[in-house]
């Protein structure tokens, strides 16, 4: 589980400071879906950051299972990010000279999976997204959609124990938002990932079943429910914290409900 | 994947890549064209140095001629009589060493014997002045008698009496020059730069027959043949060899033993050169000061000493090439280097988010920056063969095109010097071609193995400084700049 204690970062830009998280306090549990919204400049990015150890707060503590990424090693915490941090990004984040399966792949080298294997496990995590048949397919030759799918296969053919997206429908039209998303929230329902997502989207948000709202750096926590993967498919972590992952689901039989957005 | 991201990266992004595998190109081709035109002019310098000096030769000991003593028997002579005979042909050869003042026989052991010698030879060099021609005798006209006039045309003084009329000389005046050779080693000494063409060079039982070899074109201007004879004040010598010179510009015309030419220079146990090879080339200044200490009076002269001495388009190009040419292909390099390191630098900062994005997803900053400079090594590699080709064609092209040079030698030292003999005596025109002897070379532009290897380095040194550069940067990322930068 995340454990964030008075998490503060500041940002100097030559004799200007800005504070972009001011004493964060948040507890994320194990398979927990979070929606962070907020005005831009809010902080919501800032806050992904640090629970994917992508930065370290200039105050404050973050915790993942007892371990605090703000003072680990370097090495240790692009360790852990490899191991236990899924990440989707908003402009897709793609690799342009890469294949799909390439781009899967550079999820599994700081690994050290050998070759024949990491080629199998990413095209059975482009399968399971719907791409079985764009392997080979470099980013400019497919749509935005199909990259944002490329980009969740590489996030989560490492079986990650967290699932991180930093506004994944936000360069995505209206349609492929509402697959991409029900994608997602079938992933999570399954594997009972700890979800957190950061949207501007408010039809997005409104269905969250946990939002945190940041303006100017604080923080405000809206629960609906207990936050959590309700679905009976949802599958218990193994013993080393990882979710289980036998194989990724295929999309086809993971159709959303639904409900769109 | 580094492989597969490697090839990628460089296929797709082929313009980019070319760029800065040109840029390289262009340093590493200036640097081979410059390197292998430096070498033909060494070559070439090396050329005229043999020349002067003789194969495998590193320095030459002489001794300078003293002040001229002003003596009567020193200075050509030329002794003719008055004969009746008027159709008569009359000839005298004068033969005087030259190349500097006469050194003992003996000292060649001595200086053989200093420490950095591995070989020491002595030889003669002589320069024969030949005049042959005839006087014609004048006739005295008086009425019907008749009165010879003496040789010379003399005529009497009074215009009534018998007049002289007619009568001269006619005299042709002919110089070459002889080197006495040491026939038990021919590998160091004036011999060594010339190759037999026809018959066969002396063998060590030839120490003191009367046998020649002559120059190919001496042989030629005079009609000389392989088993005739040559005459040299007044001894014949069989001719037994022809020598071609390695270089056109070889000034000896005819080799004898070197007892023979002492005996004709009047010159007994006496040198005027003698040749020394060191141990160790780049000893050659140690051995001279060596020689210089422990016999004293001797002038040594080694082929850098020589090399000053050469002057013409030969010594203006080898100076422009080793001062300019290299300054500039090491600016133009420089700069290659820079612009690659640039490019390199700016393509990173154009990849910040992919690079970030890896770093996102846990690739060790190792691993960027080992992905960044492979990208521009290869990218160096690339360069270095494209240059390696534009270099090797310009070298090819100036070797095509065997740009001539010209270079005069001065008369420093060595058996090409000046005969300059005491009271500057002896025909004016051959002191001068001797003293200064201009050689045409043609300039080649060799490309050794050793500059391929260089430039091979280089490419591979600019990748890596490029890379360097790129990867430091790209370690520098932070992961969360794969959030920040949405372009």
């Amino acid at each position: 589980m995340y454990k964030l204690t008075g998490v503060t970062k500041r940002y100097t830009r030559g004799k200007d400071t800005v504070e972009a998280l001011r004493g964060v306090d948040l507890a994320i549990e194990d398979g927990d879906q979070l929606v962070i919204q907020g005005p831009t400049g809010g902080g919501k990015s800032t806050l992904l950051q640090m629970i994917g150890g992508l930065d370290r707060p200039s105050a404050g503590s973050v915790e993942l299972d007892g371990v605090d990424l703000a003072s680990i090693s370097e090495a240790k915490l692009t360790r852990l990010r490899a191991e236990k941090i899924g990440i989707i990004f908003q402009a897709f984040n793609l690799i342009p000279t890469l294949t799909a399966q390439e781009n899967v792949e550079t999820a599994l080298v700081p690994l050290g999976v050998k070759p024949a294997e990491r080629r199998e496990r990413a095209a059975e995590a482009l399968r399971s997204v719907g791409l079985g048949e764009r392997l080979a397919h470099v980013p400019s030759e497919m749509s935005g959609g199909q990259q944002q799918r490329v980009a969740i296969a590489r996030a989560l053919v490492k079986k990650p124990k967290v699932l991180l997206a930093d506004e994944p429908t936000g360069n995505l039209d209206e349609g492929t938002r509402d697959d991409i998303m029900g994608l997602l929230e079938g992933l999570w329902h399954e594997y009972g990932l700890t979800f957190v997502m950061v949207t501007h989207d408010s039809s997005i948000a409104r269905r969250a079943p946990r939002l945190a709202t940041i303006e100017a750096g604080r923080i405000t926590l809206t629960e609906r429910g207990d936050g959590r993967a309700a679905s009976p498919q949802r599958q218990a972590p193994h013993g080393d914290g990882h979710a289980r992952q036998p194989g990724l689901p295929q999309y086809a039989q993971q159709q959303y409900d639904g409900r769109g957005y | 994947m580094f492989g597969i991201y490697l090839k990628r990266e460089l296929s797709r992004r082929k313009k980019a890549a070319l760029v800065i595998a040109l840029g390289l190109a262009l340093g590493i081709a200036l640097v081979i064209t410059v390197n292998s035109v430096s070498a033909g002019m060494q070559q070439a310098q090396d050329k005229v140095l043999k020349s002067l000096y003789g194969l495998g030769t590193d320095m030459t000991v002489t001794k300078a001629r003293s002040a001229p003593s002003g003596s009567a028997s020193d200075r050509p002579k030329f002794d003719f009589d008055a004969k009746s005979d008027s159709s008569k042909k009359q000839s005298s050869d004068r033969v005087m060493t030259q190349g500097g003042q006469a050194l003992k026989s003996s000292l060649v052991a001595k200086v053989a014997a200093q420490k950095g010698v591995a070989n020491a030879v002595g030889a003669l060099s002589l320069n024969v002045t030949k005049v042959d021609g005839s006087f014609t005798q004048g006739k005295a006209k008086s009425g019907t008698t008749q009165q010879q006039g003496g040789p010379g045309g003399g005529q009497s003084g009074d215009s009534g009496a018998p007049q002289v009329q007619g009568g001269g000389a006619s005299f042709d005046v002919n110089s070459y020059s002889v080197a006495g050779v040491d026939v038990t080693d021919q590998d160091l000494g004036p011999l060594a730069t010339s190759k037999i063409t026809t018959g066969a060079t002396f063998t060590a039982a030839q120490a003191n027959a009367k046998v020649a070899v002559v120059s190919k074109s001496y042989a030629k201007e005079n009609k000389y043949k392989v088993g005739k004879t040559l005459k040299i004040s007044g001894t014949k010598y069989t001719i037994i060899g022809i020598a071609t010179p390695d270089s056109s510009d070889s000034t000896t015309d005819v080799y004898l033993p070197l007892k023979q030419a002492q005996t004709l220079g009047d010159a007994k146990n006496q040198v005027t050169t003698i040749y020394v090879k060191a141990t160790d080339s780049q000893q050659i200044d140690t051995v001279k000061a060596t020689i210089q200490k422990n016999i004293s009076g001797t002038t040594v002269t080694t082929s850098a000493d020589l090399a000053d001495t050469v002057s013409g388009s030969l010594s203006t190009a080898s100076n422009l090439a080793t001062s300019v040419g290299k300054w500039l292909s090491v600016a133009v390099l420089v700069a290659a280097f820079l612009v690659a390191a640039l490019l390199t630098s700016s393509a990173v900062s154009r990849r910040v988010r992919e690079f970030g994005t890896l770093k996102a997803l846990g690739w060790p900053s190792r691993k960027v920056t080992r992905q960044v400079v492979g990208e521009s090594v290869v990218n160096g590699l690339l360069g270095g063969a494209l240059g390696i080709a534009l270099g090797l064609g310009a070298a090819y092209a100036v070797t095509a095109i065997s740009p001539k040079l010209t270079a005069e030698l001065g008369s420093t030292g060595g058996m090409g010097g000046g005969m300059g003999g005491p009271g500057g005596g002896g025909p004016g025109g051959q002191t001068a071609s001797a003293a200064k002897n201009t050689l045409e070379i043609a300039l080649s532009a060799p490309v050794s193995a050793t500059t391929i290897a260089l430039a091979a380095g280089l490419a591979i040194a600019g990748g890596l400084v490029a890379g360097a550069m790129g990867g430091w940067r790209a370690s520098r990322m932070r992961p969360a700049d794969a959030l920040r930068s949405v372009s």
